[in-house]
Formats: structure tokens, sequence, C-alpha cells
């Protein structure tokens, strides 16, 4: 949406009697900016950094275990969870005070989970043992292991708790499980060491990167016989070697109109116009951009890039990267905490 | 922003698999695969460093690990994976191949030295697919090369390029050449001195080490060779590196600290090129390295890696082209369709001309990898992966050609 208005006021000329009028639809849309913490997890340093979206500075760093990579927040802003992957572990933290709270069962080498909306739940992928764990945040226990392809990495819900779907990275598969029993119902076929998949909001389509392939599926859920491929999204950015166009971690504004994929080593996150799975920008951010958040009001997104150990804002509704925060070593994973 | 942007779909080339799976059903197998590993023993010398014993079930145990991957994958598509292994001295070749194609084998992966290769793909037939897994003869992939046989183990001319593109890369382009006497040292060193001109290198001096027989160390052998290979590297031209081509393990890994100049060491000992190593971490290898560990209660060593990606070969030509016959897989297999992951950071994938796999080679000092070739700026018009070993203007092989 702001998008769209960015374009009306680009064709608007100054003196027009419009400006009036379009100055309070601004006033309209604007709404409260509110400061979120935004959690960034330094997967060699070993520590979270936490930065003030309000001013984008950094206003502290903590310890989080060994190797902290995939990092989630609750519902209620109150929990900060990090994968501790040499701990085994997953870490939970007061996300005010990043007091260390207790440690939830992960299985061996957590790197990535999701949770349920409701954060009662997270899925965790063991790439170790071909499980995807399921586990109660609130008894910390294990509720079900489900056996899946070899080394399962990326993980996604759907919005309706339906399905939660699972990659793996050798056996290049979506494997579709239902919630209700925890069995695999789809599986479906991609290229090489899928890592990331993410719903739109509306759960219509499902966006899974594949790093070696190097494309993004799109698969629509609502096939006649279930799930469905419909379309690979390629990239090809002059003077980058096709090698490293890496899709990795992907995410799509609310009103499911465009898709961000990071590029890894290519440094780029790539603008896909969700409509019609074409490539219509990409934004030059740091080195090695692994994964990507937005901020609640979708204004901003934030990517991790892990080899300049910083992260980069980019302003979503004009695709363009704003500015750059050094936070802590090899930054991995992003959070930002709700309104 | 100035930049073009280019943007591409690929609607119309896809191939969609849904299957439902049901868990605990015993299913029934719309496909079998059933593929054999020939592993050809020699009587062998135990080696300079005792961490470089050859564990029993060398080859295997990476056969079997790849052979479990594809068969979790098979499960969920109804093809149903085995593996027979069998070992062989080089005198009963023919019994041992007629023992797996009786069994039902089409698809051979061999692990033995490169002139038991070829009897092995000739034993096997044309209607067989075999994959070499050890052998680095240059010759397999140029002159000699074989229409049914594949290459996932590198060429000599491979790893010697990693090497030298890492030295040009340090700008360590002056090297004195130390080679082994016996006839894989000669070729080793044959191909470091083709590298070398290919990348600009200059061999300032060479100089052969004799092997004069007897076992490779004694107790506190330390002692002698302390002496020895000073004197042995004395007064050779100003070089910045000393380049060792020493496949038979007699003295390469007793180079570095022990020369007379001090220079660092690559090729058979100091920095090494390999395809895998077990302390390799980076592009998700660690989990690779834990899955093959708690099967086998080991390090992995290259020719296991080797053996397990030779599997995967095939699974991943089984899965996209829901066939067991070698002809339609090794089409695919040479196609550019085909793409495989590997842990080395990027697909790994064949060269049509000569049926040698692309891959990135990994430079280690035994302990940590130090870094992989292809070196940026190397670049090549089909895959800077090719900059490394035979392009196709130089390979004689003709064998692939239809």
């Amino acid at each position: 949406m702001m998008r769209h208005l960015f374009k009306v006021l680009r064709s608007v000329k100054p003196a027009s009697r419009l400006w009036p009028a379009i100055l309070s639809i601004c006033v309209l849309f604007a709404g409260p900016a509110f400061a979120n913490k935004v959690y960034v997890s330094n997967e060699k340093g070993n520590t979270v950094t936490v930065i003030d979206s309000a001013n984008w500075e950094p206003i502290a760093e903590f310890d989080a275990g060994n190797r902290p990579r995939g990092i989630g927040i609750s519902p209620d802003g109150a929990h900060l969870y990090v994968c501790a992957s040499d701990d085994d572990t997953i870490k939970v933290f007061d996300a005010k005070t990043y007091e260390f709270l207790w440690s939830l069962p992960s299985g061996p080498d957590p790197e990535l989970f999701v949770m349920s909306p409701d954060g009662s739940t997270l899925y965790v992928s063991n790439e170790d043992d071909n499980l995807v764990t399921v586990v109660d945040t609130r008894s910390k226990t294990v509720v079900a292991e489900v056996p899946v392809g070899v080394e399962p990495e990326g993980m996604a819900v759907s919005p309706d708790v339906r399905f939660v779907v699972n990659t793996s990275e050798t056996t290049n598969m979506a494997h579709f499980i239902a919630t209700e029993d925890y069995k695999i119902k789809h599986n479906i076929l991609v290229d090489q060491r899928p890592r990331y998949a993410r719903f739109t909001n509306d759960g219509s389509t499902l966006y899974v990167s594949s790093e070696i392939g190097g494309t993004v599926s799109v698969i629509n859920m609502l096939g006649e016989t279930g799930p469905e491929l419909v379309d690979k999204i390629g990239f090809e950015v002059p003077g980058v070697q096709p090698e490293w166009l890496q899709p990795v971690g992907m995410r799509i504004t609310s009103d499911n109109k465009w898709l961000f994929v990071a590029l890894g080593p290519a440094n780029r996150v790539a603008v896909i116009d969700a409509t019609t799975d074409e490539v219509v920008r990409y934004i030059l951010v740091g080195q090695r951009v692994w994964q990507l958040e937005f901020t609640p009001d979708e204004k901003y997104l934030l990517t991790t890039n892990g080899n300049s150990n910083d992260i980069t804002v980019i302003d979503v509704a004009e695709q363009e990267a704003v500015k750059s925060i050094q936070v802590g070593q090899q930054p991995w994973g992003v959070v930002v905490a709700p309104d | 922003m100035m930049q073009v942007l280019i943007a591409f779909t690929m609607r119309g080339l896809i191939l969609v698999f849904a299957f439902p799976f049901f868990a605990g059903l015993s299913a029934a197998w719309s496909l079998e695969i059933k593929a054999g590993v020939l592993r050809i023993d020699y009587p062998e010398l135990a080696p300079v460093s005792r961490f470089d014993r050859i564990p029993d079930d060398l080859a295997f145990a990476g056969a079997r690990l790849g052979n479990e991957d594809n068969q979790t994958t098979g499960s969920f598509l109804g093809h149903e994976f085995s593996l027979e292994t069998a070992t062989s001295s080089p005198e009963n070749l023919q019994e041992k191949v007629d023992l797996l194609l009786r069994g039902g084998v089409k698809l051979l992966v061999v692990n033995g030295r490169g002139e038991d290769v070829l009897k092995v793909a000739d034993l096997a037939g044309p209607d067989v697919l075999v994959f070499n897994v050890a052998a680095s003869e240059t010759d397999l992939r140029d002159g000699n090369c074989k229409a049914n046989l594949l290459h996932v183990a590198p060429s000599r001319a491979m790893l010697a390029d990693a090497v030298s593109q890492f030295l040009m890369w340090k700008k360590w382009s002056r090297w004195l050449l130390i080679s082994g006497s016996n006839p894989d040292d000669v070729k080793l060193a044959d191909a470091y001195r083709r590298s070398a001109t290919k990348f600009g290198a200059k061999i300032v001096e060479e100089r052969v080490f004799e092997d004069t027989g007897g076992s490779r160390r004694a107790d506190s052998g330390h002692v002698l060779v302390q002496r020895q290979i000073p004197v042995f590297t004395q007064e050779a031209r100003e070089h910045d590196v000393i380049v060792a081509a020493d496949e038979s393990d007699v003295f390469a890994l007793y180079l570095p600290y022990q020369a007379w100049s001090p220079r660092p060491v690559a090729g058979s000992g100091g920095l090494r090129p390999v395809n895998f190593h077990a302390a390799h971490e980076a592009w998700g290898a660690t989990q690779f390295q834990r899955r093959f560990e708690k099967q086998n209660g080991r390090y992995i060593l290259p020719e296991d890696y080797n053996a397990w990606l030779a599997l995967r070969v095939i699974g991943e030509a089984v899965t996209r082209t829901s066939s067991a016959d070698p002809e339609v897989m090794k089409e695919y297999i040479l196609s550019d369709a085909f793409e495989l992951a590997a842990f080395k950071g990027q697909k790994v994938t064949f060269r049509s001309w000569n049926g040698q796999m692309r891959q990135p080679i990994l430079l280690t000092d035994s302990k940590i990898t130090v870094s992989v070739s292809p070196q940026d700026g190397y670049l090549h018009h089909r895959s800077p992966l090719d900059s490394l070993g035979l392009d196709e203007a130089e390979s004689a092989c003709a064998a692939f050609r239809n």
C-alpha cells in the first residue's frame, strides 16, 4: 500500500491542488511510530545484539550460549528463543532484561525453528537424526518426533496451523506434516539444498528457497490434490557468478505482493513481484546475507550479513537499503519485538 | 538504481512429485535400484603417518551412508535402493565383477588403481555404469576414457591446478619441485609441471627423492630425517615454495620445517589438495561429518566421501528421472539439468566430454580447511570449476562424443 502511495506522490506535480488531501492521507497512513527492539544472533560472537528501531542504535549485547543461530520471540514479546547450536539446546531469555530463563529440549545441533502463532509450540529441525521435533513451550517437553528426509532444515507453519512444512537438504523435498496427527501428507521435490520455507499471509502460497539449486520454488497450497509446484524463480545479476546466487532467508509483505529473498554470498536481496514471480530489483546489502525480518509495521526489512558483521536496514516501500548497523561477530538470525 | 535488472522464471520446466506418504505401510515399490561397490585391495606398506592407516571399511562406509540417504529419499517416492559390496585382489577382478553383475548390479562403484578401474569398466560392459571413486590418473579422463566410466574422484590435473591457483594467489610463483621416483610420483610431477605452465608459475629447480625401498618409518626415525632433509634440500635455487610430488608417501610429510630454506611446502606434504577431509565444516558439512561418524565410528576419508557422492549421484538421477536404466541415468547425469549439493558451497556437475565430476578442491594442512579452489579470479566461460583439470579442448577423450 505504501509503495503505491509513493508512486502516486511521485506522479503529482508540486503545485497540484491535490496536496492538502494527500498530506492528510499521509498522516492517516503514518500511524503511531513504535520503537521496537531488534534482536540479532551472532553465530561466532556467541551473543545477541539488541538494537532500538527508533534510532537504529545498538543498545545491548548479551551472551546467548554457544553458536547462536535461529532466533524467535513469543507473540507477547516476553520470551526470546535462541538456538544455541553447539550447546544442543534452545535457550530462552527474558526479552526485556536479557536474563537467561531456561532451556528447551531441541535434539542435537538445533539450527532453525518456527513457532505456532499462539507461541505454544516450537517445531525444530534435527539435521543429524532426520527428525522434526515438536516442543511444547509451556511444559518444556518434546511432544512428537516426525521422521522426514535427510538433513531437515527449513520450517514453516501454515497460517491456519494445519500444516508444518519441513525442507530436507539432501532429500531435496518439502514435507507437509499435518499438525493434527504429525503424519506427512504430501512431499514435493524441489531443487538442491532447500534451506528455507515461508507461507504468504493468506496461506495460499508457499515459497521454498534452494541454496545450491539457486531457485525459489513456488507452491500453490490450493491445488486440487493438495500442494502443487507451479513455478520456479531463478536469479541473474550481471557480474556475479551464478554459483554465488544462493537464495536463503525470505519474507513476504502481509499484502502478499512483495517477496524478498536473501541471496547469501551474492550480497544482495532480490525483490520479487509475487503476483508475477518476476524479480524486479536486486538490493545490494552486506556480505553473505542470510536471514530477513520486517519491523511489525513492515516499513523496514532487516538483513543479517554474516561476513561483514552488520545488518542492513531496507526501506520496504522504496526497495532501497537505507542504513547498515555494526553488530557482533557473524550475525545469523534476526527477530523484531512485536508492538 | 543503475543496475540492469534481469529476471527469469522457469515455467514449463517443472517436474512435480507429490506422493502421499503412509508411515508404517509396507509400500509396493515401483522401482528397485541395486548398486554395487567393488574395492580392489593391494599389498600396502604401513604409511608414514599412522593417521593415514587404511580402515577395513574404506569406501564401503561412505557408500553405506549414501545408500541410506537414497533409501530415505526413495521411501517418499517408491524407489527401493540396495547396496552390494565386494573386495577383490587385482588378479580376480573377472570373478568379482561377474558375481556383482549376476546379482543384478548395473551401477558399479569402483575403488582401485587406474589400470584396474579400466579393466573393471571393460569387464562390466557397456550396459553397466561404472563410477571411479579413487583413481586420479588424468589419462582416464583423456585418451583412455571409457563411455561407461564416470569419475567422481578428481584427477591429478585437478588436484595440481587447485594447489597452483592458491600458490599463484599468494604470489609464490617460484617453485622447487621435489618428486618421488615411482611411476605414480612421476605422473604427479608431470601434473604439477603442466599446471605451472597453465597458471604462470616457474619451476626454478627440480630434484628427485629416490625411493630406496624398505619400510617408511622406524622408531626414532625423525632423528635421521632431521639430518637427511636439510642436506637433500640445500643449495637449491631461490624459491618461494617447495612443491612435493610424492604419491608413494615416502618423503613429502618430512619436508615441512626440515627443509634447508624456511619455505612453505605444498602438494603431497604441507598444504595438500583433497576432495574432502574430516575437519571440513563449511557449507553444512558438520552435519554430514557427524552422520558419517555416528554410523561408522571413525573419521571420514576422501574415498568414503567419493563413494557417498557416487551413491548420491545415482540417487539423484533415479529421483529426477524415475528410472533405474543406466543409459537413461547417464544421459541425465551428463546433461545440464543435473546438479547435486555436496557440502562444498556450490553444486557439483559432470563434464559431458569426459565424464569427470566438476567439484571444488579443498586445501588442507591436515588439521583445517586452509582454502578452497578454484580461487577468486580464475574465470572460465562455462564454470570457474572448469579452471581445474582438463578442459574440453585439452581432453583427447572421444568416447563421449556422439
